[in-house]
């Protein structure tokens, strides 16, 4: 199917959100991953989350390195402009895209090897530096493009497709997340878009790092038995920590939550989070309590999803910067150069 | 006290001599020998200055050398009229340095054997210690006073004006009275000391009016100025000597000229990077997003950022990248200059890359060369090198003054805007539509529906959607190839100049060579040899380039690096027989001097006419 053109014909009823687009308008180009790919549930569920936020697709800005994951960017957000950068750099380059323009809404795009491996310094220091992104790990523990190498979050223990079994500690990434500084942490599943949309809504409305870890199998590498990263063994062992849901400032909550069950956070655009209280009230903001579950359910081989931790009061780079508030890019002769007059009392000072 | 070992005529000049100092790192020396190359400069006679140091906070041998030169030949000259030896570890090295007939000034306070002094010389001996040890109890400042007592006792011997001098001293400690005064009272024990005891000797500093307007500044300082007014939007580095001071000095300067003055926030953003990797990977965002960004490092910074250099040379994405060159790699040499990154620079990365690379030969072009590259960088869509070296960066160098025409406007390059898309413009990313090679590029967030485009190395055609077929590959590379043609007529052109007689010979040079050179022409044409010279500016090379050396029998190619690299450059890029190109190299860590051009070139040029006399 891949060397189809997706057509261009919409359906005249499609429903258009609040800012005039169809969910089409979100779409990209047709996926060349493999047919059943984790990944292309992935970028579904991105369009979802863009569509029912209302987001310009012009104000977006999706980042990526080199893998399967990274070629995802191409298949969402069309109109979108994109940057496919180099293996395990996204971090930096989303960074000074950042730097440079304060005002859109950055989608960093990455996978294991990606961010685990070859990245794992820019992975670690993009979420110290509080840079104010989305960054989704496209998370299957093996290398697609180079055709079923282990990566790093490959579980010990664990079979790849050849039979060779993996000796390595894994790199557990939202532990490192939540370590490096990020103030919003979570993990998911590609084949849950019920809890993956909110989540994606909710990390777009949070200002700061915001890390989603996505298990997301490889079918063609890393679907048989053996592996800790297929569908049925995500299926056996995914507990999910929280239902949330994610409820725009201007709409009423119309979630249906059991007095005492649910519990509110109110994200600093006024949007509230509502999640459901499977760990306590608010375990969820704290850092080692969010720790402690992360580790106590690895040792029994789960793999906990759903938002593990936010902090809805976090600062971003451009705080920490003090920059001014119109992005840097605008800026002009006016306001970068200091002018003739200057110079010469500089020249003056210097004789 | 004072002694001559030989009875060899001691030198005698005005306002042209070599002083070098010889301390120990981090023993406070480097101020007070500032102040003694700036009090020269104060009384109108020009000066250059080189700090030779180590890879170390403390201990190792550091040398500072000041070139006086009422002629303003501002290059290393080659050996020392007047040697201020003050470590005993480099005591003997220091010895050989001095030339026939020179000084020696050295702290006397304990007796040294008769050995320990070359032939042929004057040693003056000051007891530094002893008259510290007597003025201060307290151990750090008996220490640190030192260096300002022998400046004192230096002032008399060269027979300067006290009262220039300390000047300068209430300059620096303007708004610190105590060290004010104490440094004045440290700066009179040094001078009354010599003029009790002392005669001035033969090297004498002549009130002149020669510096003119010219400013005392070193070239990191001056590149991170012509950033701020180039408009640098984003700056983000790793620290690396020698280019430190560049981010640095551009932070100090941002904190005064880059405040919104109603807010107090910044209109910059400066990072500190983990490594140059991610440096250079937030310079590459930043240009993409339509930023002017640059990154500062040197040579091994350069290797860490090879592969982003590739990307943004096929992506298509301005870059500014200052290299402050130094030996290297490891650690010891990186103190140290060289220009040994030019060939590294020039083809940074994989695949066919070529790059812009920018050669100022002071502070005022490290300025100029700064903001030129924030304006190529944004019209050529690609990444900008200036290749500056520790010698420009990191010494003060006497430069003209800093200009800026308040009615330039940035270049932002071929940017379209919602407007022409709205009015129906074609946008297509990677295609020539002005056959210059440079295509047309939107910032993202432009326009909700049009304009849009993914960005990616080479696997794309000239609209920007993927593709690996072979033609839209050659397409687009061969389409790199004009853009650098074009780059040929933007970059700052070369400097020729003529010699007073027709000349056979040519020469061609580049930065930090450029004042031993200018010395060196003089020392030549004294003998009888005359050449044409061709300072080059910038790569790609002009067109005028070869016809300077098609021009000329021979040319020498004068360069800081073992293997001849812009000789490489030049063979390679312009097809020149090899033999025409006669290489002069210097490559010691030390920056060149007069003497090392002229022996390389007086030599071969000499041997050439005596087989054509023959």
């Amino acid at each position: 199917m891949t060397y189809l053109a997706k057509p261009k014909f919409h359906h005249p009823s499609l429903p258009k959100n609040e800012v005039g687009f169809t969910r089409r308008d979100y779409e990209g180009k047709v996926s060349t991953l493999c047919a059943g790919c984790g990944h292309d549930s992935i970028s579904a569920a991105v369009i979802q989350a863009c569509w029912e936020m209302n987001i310009e697709p012009h104000k977006v800005a999706k980042l990526s390195g080199i893998g399967c994951s990274s070629k995802t960017p191409d298949y969402f957000l069309g109109n979108s402009h994109g940057f496919n950068t180099v293996h395990g750099r996204m971090p930096s380059v989303l960074t000074g895209a950042n730097a440079a323009n304060k005002d859109l809404l950055y989608f960093g795009f990455s996978g294991d090897g990606d961010s685990a491996s070859i990245g794992l310094g820019q992975f670690a220091h993009a979420m110290r530096r509080g840079v104010n992104m989305v960054y989704m790990l496209e998370n299957n523990g093996v290398y697609g493009l180079t055709k079923g190498q282990f990566s790093a979050t490959a579980d010990k223990g664990s079979r790849s497709k050849r039979g060779a079994v993996n000796a390595d500690t894994p790199v557990d990434t939202v532990s490192l997340a939540l370590l490096m500084g990020a103030t919003f942490v979570a993990r998911s599943f590609s084949g849950d878009k019920r809890q993956l949309v909110p989540l994606i809504k909710a990390a777009m409305a949070h200002k700061g790092a915001a890390f989603i870890d996505i298990i997301s199998p490889c079918v063609t590498f890393n679907n048989h038995v053996g592996s800790t990263k297929s569908y049925d063994y995500m299926r056996e062992h995914n507990e999910v920590a929280n239902c949330l849901d994610f409820v725009p400032s201007r709409d009423e909550i119309t979630v249906d939550y059991e007095e005492g069950e649910s519990a509110k956070v109110t994200l600093h655009d006024g949007s509230v989070l509502e999640l459901s209280k499977n760990r306590g009230e608010h375990a969820f903001r704290d850092k080692t309590a969010a720790m402690n579950y992360i580790q106590e359910h690895q040792v029994k081989g789960v793999i906990v999803t759903g938002l593990l931790y936010i902090q809805p009061e976090a600062t971003d780079l451009h705080e920490h910067l003090n920059t001014v508030d119109v992005p840097l890019n605008r800026l002009t002769e006016k306001e970068l150069c200091p002018g003739a007059a200057v110079l010469k009392e500089i020249n003056a000072s210097l004789r | 006290m004072l002694h001559t070992t030989s009875q060899l005529k001691p030198i005698e000049v005005v306002n042209d001599f070599v002083v070098k100092f010889a301390t120990i790192n981090g023993s406070g020396s480097a101020s007070a020998n500032e102040l003694f190359a700036k009090s020269i400069l104060r009384m109108g006679v020009p000066v250059g200055t080189r700090n030779i140091f180590p890879s170390n906070i403390q201990g190792l041998p550091t040398w500072f050398e000041v070139r006086v030169s009422e002629k303003g030949w501002l290059g290393r000259r080659g050996g020392v009229d007047l040697m201020v030896a003050l470590n005993p570890q480099s005591w003997d090295a220091d010895m050989k340095e001095i030339d026939p007939g020179g000084y020696l000034l050295f702290d006397n306070s304990k007796e040294l054997p008769a050995s320990s002094f070359p032939a042929g010389i004057t040693a003056i001996g000051v007891p530094l210690t002893n008259i510290c040890n007597a003025a201060y109890s307290d151990a750090r400042q008996r220490q640190l006073f030192k260096n300002i007592v022998y400046v004192g006792a230096l002032s008399f011997l060269l027979d300067m004006d006290a009262a220039v001098i300390e000047k300068v001293i209430a300059e620096q400690y303007m708004k610190k009275e105590r060290l004010l005064a104490s440094n004045v009272e440290a700066f009179r024990l040094g001078r009354d000391y010599a003029e009790q005891n002392l005669k001035p000797i033969g090297l004498r500093v002549r009130t002149s009016d020669t510096v003119g307007d010219r400013i005392l500044i070193d070239g990191n300082h001056a590149a991170a100025l012509g950033f701020v007014y180039g408009g640098a939007m984003v700056c983000a580095w790793y620290p690396i000597t020698p280019s430190t001071s560049v981010a640095e000095a551009f932070q100090t300067y941002c904190s005064k000229l880059r405040i919104d003055p109603e807010t107090g926030k910044k209109r910059v953003a400066i990072v500190h990077a983990e490594d140059e990797l991610a440096s250079i990977g937030m310079v590459v965002g930043a240009g993409w997003n339509g930023a002017r960004a640059f990154t500062a490092t040197s040579g091994p910074g350069i290797s860490l950022m090879s592969e982003f250099i590739g990307l943004a040379y096929f992506a298509e994405i301005p870059a500014t990248i200052v290299n402050v060159q130094r030996g290297g790699p490891s650690t010891g040499m990186p103190s140290r200059t060289q220009q040994s990154d030019i060939l590294a620079c020039a083809y940074a990365s994989h695949g066919d890359t070529k790059h812009v690379l920018l050669f100022p030969e002071d502070p005022h072009e490290c300025f100029d060369d700064a903001a030129a590259a924030l304006d190529l960088a944004e019209r050529l869509q690609t990444p900008i090198f200036v290749m500056s070296d520790l010698d420009i960066g990191m010494n003060q160098h006497l430069s003209a003054p800093f200009e800026w025409d308040d009615n330039r406007l940035y270049d932002r390059g071929k940017v379209m805007t919602k407007e022409m898309l709205d009015a129906g413009t074609v946008f297509s990313r990677y295609l020539d539509v002005d056959g210059d090679g440079i295509p047309f590029r939107t910032y993202p967030g432009t326009h909700p529906t049009l304009g849009g485009y993914f960005a990616r190395g080479t696997s794309r055609n000239a609209n920007a959607q993927y593709s690996e077929a072979g033609e839209d590959y050659v397409y687009n590379v061969q389409r790199l190839l004009k853009k650098f043609e074009t780059a040929k007529t933007l970059v700052p052109q070369p400097v020729i100049r003529e010699a007073a007689r027709p000349a056979h010979a040519g020469v061609i040079y580049y930065g930090s060579t450029s004042p031993a050179m200018a010395e060196t022409i003089e020392i030549l044409e004294a003998k009888g040899l005359y050449l044409d010279r061709l300072r080059l500016r910038a790569f790609p090379f002009s067109d005028s380039v070869r016809e300077f050396i098609d021009k000329h029998d021979r040319v020498f190619v004068v360069e800081q690096n073992r293997d001849g690299q812009i000789r490489t450059l030049l063979i390679n890029e312009l097809d020149i027989n090899p033999s025409k190109l006669v290489s002069v190299l210097h490559y010691d860590g030390a920056p060149i001097t007069a003497r090392a051009i002229t022996d390389g070139i007086a030599s071969q040029m000499t041997a050439c006419l005596q087989r054509k006399a023959g």
